[in-house]
């Protein structure tokens, strides 16, 4: 993904210059409000580190290799700001010192790598893993996702890029100046490798060190957990419903209690006809109405599989029960309560499973 | 031996890093054109040329800069066999395996078929994938030039020249010195795991082995950030940056610098 100098016009280098000098400027402005002292061997130590990390020859399932680009790990450890500086510096001593990636396109790189890259990671680590406790599962899959989507939105930013140039940049008999590939051919060609080999290595990777961390060094990991600085973690198992817990609970109730409000709407809702309402005028001149073609007859392949599988509470009422309205709370209840038990039994499994490993 | 081929390809990896290096060292010392410059005309002149390079639209100016370069090279006393395996050839490599399919698919004059008539070669895909290929050469080599001929600390220095911030120039010699004492960590960690592994490992355990190394070495790069942390304190490092510079343009420098102005704009105007 470093593109090296000529691929993209001047102008596309100077707009990503501008862009990445505004992604550095903010990031360095957040960071301020930290010691410059502590920042500076900090953001180079473990710009050294992203350095390293990205010659590495991940193994990938399949039996190939790849490497990765380490901003996920950056985004998890120091957060979206700290990420965007450590590894634009070890982009920029790729590009100075190894002739790794170019001079005039290092702002489009760092623009697609270390900005969007960083930001992505950051936001998809946050959502996936918001409320875990830091030794949580959940952390190391939220790192690997994390991972696989920041390099595969940075991928797709550069394939934007390089698709731009034929369109933007040609001579007067049509030949293209810099990247020869409109966005048809960049986006695949780009994304190709990116969905296959090279974010998977950097859900390998990222996964691998979130895993690590929790168990050797866990504090790493807190700076970008949600949990405020100071306040004790979430224990594993919570004995007293925290207030968050509560509004939860007191919403699922209230929804379920408004459930019957469907029934109060006329008509059949929007794809979810079926077969015998065909036969009555009214149902058939809406869906003919819906779908602007008249139709005489049921759709044959509807009626074959309108009989595939019969729910046991068909239109959201149980056969015994006459009332519509308490049908509809007694199967919202049954769907919530089928759910928690579910989720229960995958909890019980899991807990067992960590029991058995531990005492194993 | 197979199952370890992974672990064989990283240490080389860093061993070619480290002897990139080395070699750049080596070269920066001897006597030759771009050394006798003052290392800000360096790296000024050479980011005008590629840029020069970038903004040339012509095949015919984006050669003759090849051609400058190459002559750069030789009175800088930078072997054109090493220049040929380390930098043209991967290069042409990579460049030409992107290039080569707008032979064929950039719309344009028919200029010979292939397969009954059913691929086209134009002559706009041909003159888009040369222009590509010459393009990425040409810059490559000078950004090789400029990294094989100055020493890292004068690079640095000398990006005072475009107002790059102290504190990331800073940050950037801090990196830059890391890199090898991690590189190094990470070698021996590999060595050492390599020394003791039999037979082939599956799929995951080599997954999680190269994860818990770049895991060891994360922990050992945050302690290493916090001892340089304390040790800048321990000096009375206050956040205040500053780089000393002791260069010193001479009647030659001007010279030099002029020459690379004037032959980057020529091509600049030239290649319009």
């Amino acid at each position: 993904m470093h593109i090296p100098d000529g691929y993209l016009s001047p102008s596309t280098c100077a707009t990503l210059y501008a862009a990445a000098i505004a992604g550095w400027y903010a990031a360095l402005k957040r960071l301020k409000r930290f010691l410059l002292s502590r920042v500076v061997p900090l953001i180079s130590v473990f710009a050294a580190f992203a350095f390293v990390v990205m010659m590495f020859n991940l193994p990938l399932p399949g039996g190939t290799t790849g490497h990765a680009v380490g901003v996920t790990i950056a985004a998890v450890v120091l957060g979206p700001s700290g990420a965007i500086l450590a590894i634009s510096i070890a982009l920029a001593i790729q590009a100075l010192f190894f002739g790794d990636g170019g001079i005039t396109t290092l702002g489009a790189n760092c623009f697609n790598m270390a900005i969007v890259g960083s930001l992505v990671a950051y936001a998809s680590y946050r959502v996936i893993a918001a409320g875990s406790h830091i030794a949580s599962k959940r952390r190391v899959a939220a790192a690997a996702i994390a991972g696989y989507v920041a390099v595969n939105a940075a991928a797709l930013v550069a394939a934007v890029e390089f698709g731009i140039q034929p369109l933007l940049f040609h001579d007067a008999a049509g030949t293209p100046l810099y990247a020869p590939y409109r966005f048809s051919v960049a986006l695949p060609a780009m994304m190709i490798g990116h969905l296959t080999f090279a974010g998977l290595a950097e859900a390998v990777i990222s996964a691998g060190l979130v895993a690590y961390l929790q168990v050797a060094d866990p504090s790493l990991l807190r700076s970008t957990c949600g949990i405020p600085a100071g306040s004790e973690e979430p224990p594993l198992a919570t004995p007293v419903q925290s207030d968050s817990q509560r509004r939860l609970w007191l919403v699922v109730a209230l929804l379920m209690l408004l459930t019957p409000l469907g029934i109060l709407a006329a008509g059949s809702a929007w794809s979810e006809f079926s077969p015998s309402e065909f036969a009555n005028t009214g149902p058939k001149a809406q869906i003919a109405a819906a779908a602007n073609v008249p139709r005489e007859t049921t759709p044959s392949g509807m009626q074959r599989l309108a009989n595939l599988w019969t729910a046991p509470f068909p239109a959201y009422a149980p056969s015994f029960v006459k009332s519509a309205g308490f049908g509809y709370l007694l199967s919202a209840m049954f769907g919530v309560g089928f759910l928690l038990a579910l989720s229960l039994l995958a909890q019980r499994y899991l807990e067992r499973r960590r029991a058995t490993r531990y005492s194993g | 031996m197979k199952h370890s081929r992974f672990i064989e390809s990283t240490m080389i990896g860093f061993t070619r890093a480290l002897s990139r290096v080395l070699m750049s060292e080596e070269i920066a010392r001897r006597r030759g054109l771009l050394q006798s410059l003052d290392p800000r005309v360096r790296v000024a002149g050479l980011f005008a040329l590629v840029l020069a390079v970038t903004l040339s639209r012509r095949l015919t100016v984006v050669l003759a800069l090849f051609v400058l370069a190459v002559m750069i090279a030789v009175f800088s006393r930078v072997g054109i066999g090493t220049l040929a395996k380390r930098v043209w050839l991967v290069a042409l490599t990579f460049t030409g395996v992107i290039a080569l399919p707008a032979i064929f698919i950039t719309p344009g004059t028919s200029i010979a078929t292939f397969l009954g008539g059913s691929l086209h070669v134009t002559a706009q895909g041909l003159a888009t994938a040369a222009l590509l290929i010459a393009r990425v050469e040409t810059a490559v080599t000078f950004t090789t030039l400029l990294i094989l001929c100055t020493a890292w600390n004068h690079v640095l220095k000398a990006l005072r020249l475009f107002h790059v911030p102290q504190g990331a120039i800073a940050m950037l010699a801090m990196t830059h010195r890391y890199v090898f004492l991690l590189v190094e960590n990470a070698g021996q960690m590999f060595e050492s795991r390599q020394s003791r592994t039999v037979g082939r490992l599956p799929g995951p355990e080599r997954r999680r082995m190269t994860a818990r190394t770049a895991g060891v070495l994360l922990s050992k790069s945050i302690d290493l950030g916090n001892d340089v942390y304390m040790a800048m304190q321990s000096r009375g490092f206050g956040g205040d940056i500053r780089i000393l510079s002791d260069f010193r343009m001479r009647a030659w420098d001007y010279v030099g610098l002029f020459a690379f102005l004037c032959a980057s704009s020529i091509a600049v105007w030239m290649g319009r």
